[in-house]
């Protein structure tokens, strides 16, 4: 039987750890990562699961550690933040094309420099073009499920891939919430057991990891790799019907919220959409037709789905927690592309909010929303929101 | 001269930290009364850590970088500009965990730099962990019964990696760590000091060492015996020297490069008068 506990996001992907009892999980302290190390240490600790926990010297080898347990066939999992990704990206980078289907939970936080720990997400947006599957947690309860629903889709034979699953750091990371935390057997036989098509260590069938492809067949293991990440947006969609079966929520490639009949729409990740949602609720009590959509699965990114339920807006309003420097926000600039396709496509406006964890209020976002109605947007301009001076 | 800041110090009451600052603050501002050091000539580092907010505490130039990655930073600032006096703060998790590979790089190339470790046992900052100096059964927050890990000896390790000054310094003998520090800073070459720091909160380790700790500079030891220093090293159980281990002049990385030069000041710098006045 499912119960509710007060968790922290921390906590409750701690949680959803012991629950899927990894074999092996390699980790180095971050803030705000390390609540989710230390508390899994303690099921360790305690003998709750049968996990071989090794606590390495660097992020690096952190990776590394898993990359090796889950090509001799383990089930492996590690987590990080901010400089902790940053430092390990060698292999992040490399684990994409090594097919191996590590989940990694990375609460989301501000890179260096300036030096912050607070959130925003330069530190993921920084992974997008290497080949993880991504999926943002709005809160707890979504970082704690997204965890099942990543484990589904990096072991699904049809996607063999890492995936990472964010949350904001503090906000979500560090703030406790009431989370409905599912029965361990029920979860147990959700997640099942890891069956490898291939490992090393099998003797019969010895095989080779990572070797070199040079001009000759690098080209087509790349062009694969993409396949599979492509797949893995079918499979996010059958994975999360049989997660809704035990959770009783949904999971589609993004959450609708008031949005269909909305002439101005925000696109927002993460906790802020939360604070959205509470400002698009007043503004609906006082009448305007306002809503939101919150992207979940951000790679691969379902283009086609997004235009779909954009394309009869008036205006839209994307509010990105990073910068791309140099170029388009990372979130604007896929829902951007998304609408391409269209005759007639409506307004747009980029927005950048919260970085290095810079608050943003409820009554900001309705400034954005007053601002959309009033027609006053440029779609090659990007705004700020919070920004001094 | 003062070199303090207007910041607040953050460190928890009684933290070793304490004793680390006030040493190195009155050797500095000795060094630079009397002439010795010039204060603009100095830059500190420090990289991530409780440790690591030292550089906003001095009033001398300074670069607080990533977790781990001094060395060769402070490398980078040598090698630019030779005059200046480098001097590096860095953690247990900084040179030992994440770091360590550039720890012994830097004492093997005997880069005249001054790598100074705040050995608190512990990942302070990130609340408490084991570092690679933690001795083994520690109990933290990630090993609730104990690490199953041996710690390294940071000196015999440095005298390996042939390092041409190594001492291990105790916070809680301010005056014995200034003599110390003064040796390291003036020493040519690079220099190693590991320090002794309890961390009050997570690693109070106080007693421990003062229970424990004598100086070297006590008793016969000399410091030029490559041999001997190695194994006086290996001495870590209920007698802990602390003082100098080992001290040797030998050519620096930077004058192996490129001898006496500085092309720093030696540059050609364009004379750009002309432009300026006709900006005027
Ligand atoms: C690449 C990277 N990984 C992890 C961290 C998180 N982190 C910050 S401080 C710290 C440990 C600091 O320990 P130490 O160097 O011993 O300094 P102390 O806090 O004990 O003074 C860690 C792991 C980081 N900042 N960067
Ligand atoms: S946690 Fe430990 S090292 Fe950090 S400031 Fe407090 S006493 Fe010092
Ligand atoms: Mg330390």
């Amino acid at each position: 039987m499912s119960v509710y506990k007060p968790l922290t996001g921390a906590q409750a992907t701690a949680e959803a750890m012991r629950q899927i009892n990894p074999d092996v999980v390699a980790a180095y302290p971050i803030t705000p990562q390390t609540p989710i190390v230390e508390f899994f240490a303690e099921f360790v600790a305690n003998g709750l699961v049968d996990t071989e926990m090794i606590p390495v010297e660097s992020e690096h080898s952190a990776l590394s550690c898993v990359v090796g347990a889950a090509a001799a066939g383990a089930r492996a999992m590690c987590a990080t933040s901010s400089q902790g990704l940053a430092l390990m990206w060698e292999i992040v980078a490399a684990t994409p094309g090594l097919r191996l289907p590590i989940v990694m939970p990375v609460v989301n936080r501000a890179l260096s420099t300036p030096i912050n720990i607070h959130c925003d997400h330069s530190d993921t947006m920084g992974t997008l073009t290497i080949g993880w599957v991504q999926i943002y947690s709005e809160n707890a309860q979504e970082a704690y499920e997204n965890v099942f629903l990543a484990l589904k889709i990096a072991e699904h034979p049809d996607v063999l891939l890492p995936v990472m699953v964010m949350q904001d750091g503090f906000i979500t990371g560090h703030g406790v919430e009431n989370v409905k935390v599912l029965d361990d057997a029920v979860v147990k036989e959700f997640v099942g057991q890891r069956n490898p098509d291939r490992y090393l260590l099998d003797l019969e069938h010895p095989y080779t990891i990572g070797p070199l492809a040079l001009p000759d067949f690098y080209y087509e293991v790349k062009r694969q790799q993409e396949e599979a990440i492509e797949r893995a947006k079918e499979v996010y969609l059958r994975a999360g019907e049989e997660l809704a079966k035990i959770t009783g929520n949904t999971y589609p490639y993004f959450e609708e919220y008031k949005s269909d009949d909305a002439e101005a729409v925000i696109v927002i990740l993460n906790s802020a959409a939360g604070t959205a949602k509470d400002a698009i609720d007043e503004l609906r009590a006082e009448g305007r037709k306002v809503g939101l959509i919150k992207p979940k699965l951000f790679r691969p990114f379902p283009y086609k789905e997004y235009r779909e339920v954009l394309k009869d807006k008036k205006v839209i309003g994307v509010l990105d927690r990073s910068i791309s420097f140099g170029s388009y926000a990372p979130v604007y600039a896929e829902i951007r592309n998304a609408l391409f396709e269209l005759d007639h496509r409506p307004a747009m406006q980029s927005y950048i909010y919260g970085l290095g964890g810079r608050d943003i209020f409820k009554s900001e976002i309705k400034n954005v929303f007053e601002e959309l109605l009033s027609g006053n947007v440029d779609s090659e301009k990007q705004k700020y929101i919070g920004l001094r001076g | 001269m003062s070199i303090t800041t207007e910041k607040k110090i953050q460190w928890c009451p009684g933290c070793g930290n304490f004793g680390i600052y006030n040493a190195f603050k009155s050797v500095l501002e000795k060094n630079i009364d009397e002439g010795r050091l010039k204060k603009e000539n100095i830059v500190i580092l420090s990289g991530i850590g409780c440790y690591g907010y030292i550089t906003n505490y001095y009033d001398i130039n300074s670069f607080h970088a990533t977790h781990g990655r001094i060395p060769p930073l402070a490398t980078g600032i040598k090698l630019a500009n030779p005059s200046l006096s480098v001097i590096a703060f860095v953690g247990d998790g900084d040179a030992y965990a994440e770091g360590m590979s550039h720890t012994i790089h830097a004492a093997r190339r005997n880069t005249d730099i001054k790598l100074i470790v705040h050995d608190n046992g512990v990942y302070g900052l990130t609340t408490g962990q084991f570092t690679p100096t933690s001795p083994r059964g520690f109990k933290g927050r990630s090993t609730p019964f104990g690490n199953v890990e041996n710690p390294i000896n940071p000196i015999t390790l440095m005298l390996v990696a042939r390092a041409t000054f190594v001492a291990r310094g105790f916070c809680g003998d301010i005056k014995h760590l200034e003599y110390i520090l003064e040796r390291a800073i003036f020493h040519k070459g690079f220099s190693f000091v590991d320090i002794l720091q309890p961390c009050v909160t997570f690693n109070d380790t106080y007693s421990f060492y003062r229970s424990r700790v004598y100086k070297l500079e006590d008793t016969d030891y000399r410091t030029d015996q490559y041999e001997k220093a190695i194994l006086k090293s290996l001495e870590f159980d209920d007698r802990i020297p602390i003082g100098i281990f080992y001290e040797k002049e030998e050519e620096s990385f930077e004058e192996a490069i490129r001898g006496t030069h500085n092309y720093f000041y030696e540059r050609q710098v364009p004379d750009i008068s002309e432009i300026v006045r006709e900006m005027i």
